[in-house]
């Protein structure tokens, strides 16, 4: 693998950049791999290469149904953040965070982590109650959280509308300034190419038709391009969790909700940090290119269609035009939807399962992206020894039999 | 003449009418009618900004919403507009508009040295492959990367418009008032249909707007008059123009956003400034027309290349001729109507260069019969210029418009027309989820299958001549009206066209990476040599090399940009175009004003705000308000002087001590009613309601199925079959409808019924050792001894002579009772109350000195206390949680899951802070041991805290792991301030444990 | 955004008239204390989450405040059917989601 730098750049310019290699090869599918990941999203490359990397398995597939990282990953508002309210996901989210330094030298791929601060505004003195206590727990995890209150959120975001004679004053906010904001396509491709120098193959249009299986345990899956060995198969595949569970004749607790979001024509830059406001339902940081990228609530019905209710996108723009009155004359330039899957707990599951090789790493919901390192970390480590990574240990799907769920949305900070 | 470029005669604008208007601080004037972009080309005024990455000189290019360049600064101060497209702004009188980027001045940009010595460094991706080193300097990067970020910018003060909004519903929604639409619209019109006619322009007609055909005799633009008559005199049809349908979404819903005052400019702005049509049709039938492709070929971004129908677009609407001497390149027949339209504007046609060996069409003909030199078999491969055109470079091809065969030449001129063939718009039909469909024949994607009520007409369906247009207009209408087709014919001399060449990307003699830039998406700055970069480096799906080289992102969404990126990709690629694939249109179809998207819905109107019948008395005694749900609620009553601890402290001794009087009229109140009314409070709650008698009140607590707290509050038996339930503030909806739930779907068989009275009663605690000697004055048919009105008792009577009821039940713990009047008398008995207890030095109090006044009971606020996280045994509540029912209770089998049914889960304890005058903030996590590292092992967290001026110490409460095994031990809260307050964990109740008070 | 027919109002409405209120046809079970924690959890969590056809309950908020069963496409949002609760559908389909 060729290393990129700036130096690099400034040689190939001198040859019109007519000799690049590949960032990643396309090959046709081998009979069989140690393990097939389903799902070439950010989460699903990112445990191949650390499958790779750290556990030195490296006949590994990839297959995604269409291409890399074209899924939740690439429709996301790249907020990252790790100021998780319960012990365990404060864990998962902070173990990403840590990866998410560095990543970009670690794989020789600017994915460009900005970490330009994440503010969590509340509304009323509950939300604030939350927040103190949020905070409070992020600080004893080590994870580093402050309460501001509206006099300091507005001196970081200058055109917020402090105004306490609002509909929802902003009665103050949590501040990570660690947190921030990622490219999100950079963050697949980065991943892909890493994986692919060493060894994983990435096979894409290639999509999972079902899952075989002999004496309840996993022996490959058949796919439009006929069937694949492999004693262990990983699905990381979001949205369609709940299809590939049915290839497998087994139910998961989630459901697919479509997930919105919009982004403004470009301005100039005018909003330095991230913004999210559970209460009114606004999530916006400014791109470098200078798009307002916001997320949108969730749809309420369960949907594959990447789309979602008109209303939802007119709700989320009236509370950013609450929030930033400035805001009211800047132009949507585009709204999309992608396909989250909610667990009943709001946090995502990293488990085997009943069937002995089949792996599901599901149930992110709204807020993956942030995960994107952890998640593939822990994933390959559960893959690898047949057996949980501590951190993802309690993300197992026996916690829905038992009861100890770990439940995030008590704590308001559910939503990206 | 100040407007070199205008002609003497012709076009739609009113020469009566000048206007004078100013561009990057320089005066021009135009005329009514004309748009910013036809009145700056007038002037002579093409460089209009620079772009995004190399900083280039940019011009106008097309004439509507495919302008990929012009994108403006509108307007000064509080109105200003970041990025609308030159050719979408009407002029209008003092109008100020600048560049959105060239510094100093868009001609001298400085960045464009930058961009000259940089581009070559700075290919597709380049930042995905440096600015990594050292890791900790992104941000610096970052900041450097920012200042080039965005084009226009936004004004700091709020928006003075104001927006609105729409429903409509309709038969036939037809969007575009082009030929295709109107024919379509007068047919539906015609068969009584309820139509909606919409189209972006201000005018409409669309193309007819600038055409020099004939239909059936009379000139286009006759026959768009006498059609417009007839559609406006029809009261069953609705004309919408300046009105951009941007998106369309399932069940034929369409969003359409209307221009209203955007023309006048901002100082004769009245009502609305723009409006969102939310349109629900039965039938949608789309007239949305093609956009001209541009060609790709070397510096095809310099000012002065624009796309052929675009200059007779200026030419015949707007007359304006932008060029003196102007060169046409084409791959079809509308390249020659461009050359014919220059010609008879009296300007010079150089040549039309044709990449067809064979151009013997209809137009072509008359263009050579014109004297017009035709050079066949040819390509314009490169413009040639600093900051305009100045020249061209042309060059014979082979037949396939791949190769150069022979050698090149360079002629003179100051304006390139492009035709590069059309471009269904088929974004709107593409927001349904239906993916379109490469034509080989029509060298364009057509919309795919319908996938709702949706009809196509005229050139969205490639029907390209103006007779095939109004023919297949008119008969979709007819079919979306459900009317049969009518025999109309139209006579447009135009029924035949030349078969028009595929040409995506004109060949240079150098190859694509080291020829000058030849572009593909001017907005973005993408290059054929960009794309082909992105395919070399593995970025091979269309949706990558479209991230890849944000091709399709700009403003304009790739309009003109995404067919011959596709093709061109198609090609390096060696597949077709149809197995590359399009990228995804997205909502909006042009951008969208955020205020209009959220209409009134801001300000107070953001969201519902719910006020008690005694709000204004609240607000008179200058009470502080708290958001609970929609509500406000008096949060606490301030006196002059008073700190918020000293008016707690007030209104808690007040209670304590005589009388206090809360409103509590937003608790949620549910009427039940039902022979099963009974048997469902059994189901519903966690308490056994069999044995409650009318004339009694019972506390409920309500589990969701995985048996954690959901919602409590005091039901009543009213009679036999009659109960009204209270909810908790924020959750009195949410209850309802779970009430519904379990009683529509699984119990239909119990005969119940449920009905909200939140808002048809109020309801008024009046607390403390005299509240009952202040009722007594204002009630004289109920004996409220305490031997005749015990606690947890329910009567009716009258209180101040109104009809109550009347409730003896308790949330702090002091003898008190409820009353309950209709909302409408409400405020009339607030005063009485407040009158008859002035002995008594009545105190209202508001939501915080309840707070503290039911925690020194230890009674838990849902929501508060509770995250769904806790079960009733959690919260030390074990008492309400029947044993002995025979139904299974909502949540009860959940409880005795291994997990919930541990005995060392966080438990609702009280806290006793150890130093008496310490308050512990809430939301404190509670650790065992305060010495060790971080991460700690935290054990719960403080859920409530409070001064208790009662009890003169601290008090909270709060959950803790296995707390009830642990009373009497220490625990320790750091807080953020370095400090670590130690409490004792102990029973909640801290006041009155043995419950004396409130039985008196 | 969806435009939904109400059996009970018998009128096509639109969507923000309606609350969702997840798949339908789940049954309570009748003696949940019967039941092993895994056939609890099932109940309670586990969803078939099928992509394309689907039966779910709706409820119309603010209109009857009934609640009634629909079928529809997950991918496409197309509404098949409503029907009120107590009937079966007419259209049905395997786990997958799939005619």
């Amino acid at each position: 693998m060729e290393r990129y730098s700036g130096f690099s750049l400034f040689k190939h310019a001198f040859s019109h950049h007519e000799n690049w290699q590949k960032a990643w090869h396309s090959p046709a599918p081998k009979p069989s791999y140690d393990v097939v990941i389903v799902g070439g999203g950010g989460h699903g490359l990112a445990t191949a290469y650390y499958l790779a990397k750290q556990h030195g398995i490296t006949r590994v597939a990839v297959l995604e149904k269409g291409y890399l990282g074209g899924g939740n990953t690439g429709r996301n508002t790249t907020i990252v953040r790790s100021n998780y309210l319960w012990d365990e996901a404060a864990r998962l989210y902070d173990h990403s965070l840590s990866l998410w330094q560095g990543l970009s030298q670690e794989l020789n791929y600017n994915v460009m982590f900005s970490q330009r601060g994440v503010l969590n505004v509340g509304h009323n003195l509950q939300d604030m109650r939350d927040i103190e206590r949020r905070v409070n727990a992020n600080r004893l995890n080590g994870i580093d959280a402050e309460v501001l209150d509206t006099k300091a959120v507005k001196e970081l975001v200058p055109i917020i509308n402090d105004s306490p004679n609002i509909r929802y004053p902003v009665h103050g906010a949590s501040w990570q300034a660690s947190g921030g904001v990622a490219r999100h396509d950079a963050v697949a491709w980065g991943y892909a190419r890493a994986a692919n120098s060493l060894g994983v193959d990435l096979i894409q249009q290639c999509e999972v038709t079902g899952i075989r299986r002999q004496a309840g345990a996993v022996v490959g899956v058949e796919t439009n391009l006929g069937f694949i060995a492999a004693a262990k198969v990983a699905c990381v595949v979001a949205g369609s969790s709940g299809v590939m569970a049915a290839h497998a004749d087994i139910r998961l607790p989630l459901e697919s909700y479509p997930l919105q979001a919009l982004v403004s024509e470009p301005i100039k830059p005018v909003l330095d940090t991230v913004v999210m406001s559970n209460a009114v339902h606004a999530y916006v940081s400014q791109s470098d290119k200078g798009d307002l990228v916001i997320g949108a609530g969730i749809d309420t019905y369960n949907g594959y269609g990447q789309r979602g209710s008109f209303q939802i996108i007119e709700h989320t723009v009236s509370a950013i035009c609450e929030l930033f009155p400035v805001f009211s004359r800047v132009r949507m330039n585009r709204s999309w939807g992608g396909v989250v899957d909610i667990s009943p707990d709001a946090c995502p599951i990293i488990s085997k399962t009943m069937i002995k090789g089949l792996y599901f790493n599901c149930g992110w919901g709204t807020g993956g992206f942030k995960a994107t390192p952890g998640s593939g970390h822990v994933f390959a480590h559960t893959i690898a020894k047949d057996q949980a990574h501590p951190i993802a240990a309690p993300f197992n799907l026996d916690r829905f039999n038992t009861g100890h769920l770990i439940d995030e949305h008590g704590a308001a900070a559910v939503a990206h | 003449m100040s407007q070199p470029n205008r002609l003497s005669v012709g076009g739609r604008i009113d020469r009566s009418k000048p206007i004078e208007f100013s561009f990057n601080k320089r005066s021009y004037e135009g005329y009514a009618g004309d748009t910013l972009a036809s009145a700056l080309l007038a002037n002579g005024v093409n460089l209009v900004g620079r772009s995004f990455k190399y900083s280039r000189p940019r011009g106008i290019m097309g004439h509507g919403a495919e302008e990929a360049n012009a994108l403006m600064q509108l307007g000064q101060g509080a109105v200003t507009v970041p990025n609308p497209k030159a050719t979408q702004v009407e002029l209008y009188s003092g109008m100020v508009a600048t560049s959105t980027n060239g510094w100093p001045s868009v001609e001298f940009d400085l960045m464009a040295w930058l961009g000259k010595l940089g581009g070559p460094f700075m290919p597709p991706g380049f930042y995905y492959k440096t600015f990594m080193f050292p890791q900790a300097w992104w941000l610096r990067y970052e900041k450097f990367i920012r200042k080039a970020a965005g084009f226009g910018h936004i004004s700091q003060q709020p928006d003075p418009d104001i927006y609105d909004k729409l429903n409509h519903y309709c038969d036939v929604m037809v969007i575009g008032a082009g030929p295709a639409g109107i024919s379509a619209a007068l047919e539906a019109g015609r068969n009584g249909k309820r139509v909606i006619l919409a189209d972006e322009q201000c005018e409409l007609g669309g193309s007819l707007l600038a055409s020099q055909q004939n239909i059936n005799g009379a000139s286009a633009s006759d026959w768009l008059g006498t059609a417009v008559t007839e559609l406006a005199s029809m009261a069953n049809v609705v004309l919408l123009s300046r009105t951009t349908v941007f998106g369309y979404y399932d069940h034929n819903f369409l969003a359409a956003l209307e221009q209203r005052t955007d023309h006048l400019g901002p100082t004769a702005v009245k009502g609305t400034r723009q409006r969102l049509h939310r349109i629900r049709a039965k039938a949608v039938v789309l007239a949305t027309g093609a956009i001209e492709r541009p060609l790709v070929f070397g510096n095809n971004d310099l000012p002065g290349v624009m796309l052929a129908q675009s200059v007779s677009a200026y030419i015949n609407r707007y007359a304006v001729v932008p060029g003196e001497r102007a060169l046409i390149m084409t791959s079809n027949d509308s390249g020659y109507q461009a050359a014919l339209d220059i010609q008879s504007a009296g300007r010079t046609v150089v040549a039309v260069v044709d990449c067809r060996y064979h151009a013997e069409g209809r137009l072509a003909q008359m263009a050579r019969a014109a004297g017009i030199e035709v050079i066949t078999g040819h390509g314009v491969i490169e413009a040639c210029g600093s900051h305009s055109v100045t020249g061209a470079v042309i060059a014979p091809l082979d037949q396939a418009g791949d190769q150069i065969t022979g050698a090149q030449r360079s002629v003179s001129c100051d304006l390139i027309a492009m035709a590069g063939g059309w471009s269904p718009v088929v974004h709107l039909s593409c927001h349904t989820g239906s993916r379109p469909v490469w034509d080989e024949q029509l060298i364009g994607f057509v919309p795919g299958p319908n996938v709702q009520q949706q009809y196509c007409a005229g050139a969205v369906v490639g029907h390209y001549t103006l007779a095939h247009a109004l023919s297949g207009g008119a008969a979709v209408g007819a079919e979306a009206a459900g009317a049969k087709v009518p025999e109309i014919h139209f006579d447009c001399g135009d029924e035949t066209e030349a078969q028009a060449q595929a040409l995506f990307l004109i060949p240079h003699s150098k190859s694509v990476s080291r020829a000058p830039k030849q572009f593909v998406d001017f907005q973005n700055d993408v290059t054929a040599a960009g794309i082909e970069l992105a395919i070399r480096e593995g970025y091979e799906s269309i949706e990558h090399i479209k991230r890849y080289t944000a091709m399709g992102f700009g403003t304009d969404q790739g309009k003109t940009a995404n067919v011959n990126g596709v093709a061109i990709a198609a090609k390096a690629l060696h597949q077709s175009i149809q197995a590359t694939g399009t990228t995804i249109f997205r909502p909006a179809y042009t951008p969208v004003t955020f205020g209009a998207l959220a209409g009134r819905d801001v300000g107070s109107l953001f969201d519902p705000a719910r006020y008690t019948a005694t709000h204004q008395w609240h607000v008179a005694q200058g009470a502080k308000f708290e958001n609970v749900g929609q509500w406000k609620r008096p949060w606490y009553f301030p006196k002059a002087g008073e700190t918020m601890q000293q008016t707690l402290n007030r209104e808690c001794l007040a209670v304590r001590n005589s009388v206090g009087i809360m409103d509590a009229s937003t608790l949620g109140k549910i009427d039940i009613q039902g022979t099963d009314a009974r048997e469902f409070l059994n189901r519903i709650y966690t308490n056994d309601w069999s044995n409650l008698k009318p004339g009694k009140c019972r506390y409920g607590l309500m589990l969701k199925e995985d048996g954690m707290v959901f919602d409590d509050g005091v039901t009543t038996c009213l009679s036999e079959n009659h109960f009204l339930m209270t909810t908790t503030t924020g959750g009195a909806a949410e209850v309802l409808a779970w009430l519904e739930l379990w009683q529509q779907t699984e119990w239909p068989e119990l005969e119940v019924y449920f009905t909200s009275v939140t808002d048809h009663w109020v309801t008024y605690s009046l607390v403390g050792p005299n509240s009952r000697k202040v009722l007594e004055q204002l009630c004289n048919d109920v004996d409220l001894s305490a031997e005749a009105f015990k606690f947890m008792d329910y009567k009716a009577g009258t209180v101040a002579g109104i009809p109550a009821r009347i409730c003896r039940i308790s949330f702090t713990g002091e003898l008190s009772f409820e009353v309950n009047v209709p909302a409408n008398q409400g405020h009339f008995v607030w005063q009485q109350i407040i009158a008859a207890g002035e002995a008594y030095d009545i105190t209202p109090y508001g939501t915080e000195s309840m707070h503290i006044l039911r925690a020194e009971k230890g009674y838990i606020i849902v929501g508060q206390d509770t995250d769904g996280s806790l079960t009733p045994q959690d919260c030390g509540m074990d008492w309400i949680v029947s044993k002995t029912k025979a139904f299974s209770f909502i949540g009860q089998r959940s409880l005795h899951r291994s997990d919930t049914a541990r005995s060392d889960r966080k438990q609702l304890v009280g806290l006793k802070p150890k130093d008496p005058a310490a308050i512990i903030p809430e939301g404190s996590q509670i650790v065992m041991d305060p010495n060790q590292q971080i991460p700690m092992d935290m054990v719960g967290h403080v859920t409530s805290s409070y001064w208790s001026v009662c009890l003169d110490h601290g008090i909270a409460m709060g959950t803790v792991k296995a707390g009830f095994s642990r009373m009497g031990e220490t625990v320790y809260c750091p807080l953020v301030d370095g400090r670590t307050l130690a409490a004792e964990i102990c029973s909640p109740v801290f006041y009155d444990p043995n419950g004396e008070r409130h039985h008196d | 955004m969806l435009q939904i027919y109400c059996p009970y109002c018998q009128e096509l409405r639109e969507e923000t008239e309606f609350s969702y209120s997840g798949e339908a046809h789940i049954a309570r079970p009748l003696e949940p204390q019967q039941l092993t924690d895994a056939q609890w959890a099932d109940y309670l969590f586990f969803r078939t989450n099928p992509r394309g056809i689907h039966h779910e309950m709706w409820y119309h908020a603010s209109g009857c405040r009934r609640y009634f069963n629909a079928t529809r496409n997950t991918q496409t949002y197309e509404i098949y059917e409503t029907y009120p609760l107590g009937q079966q559908p007419a259209l049905t389909c395997d786990i997958g989601g799939k005619r």
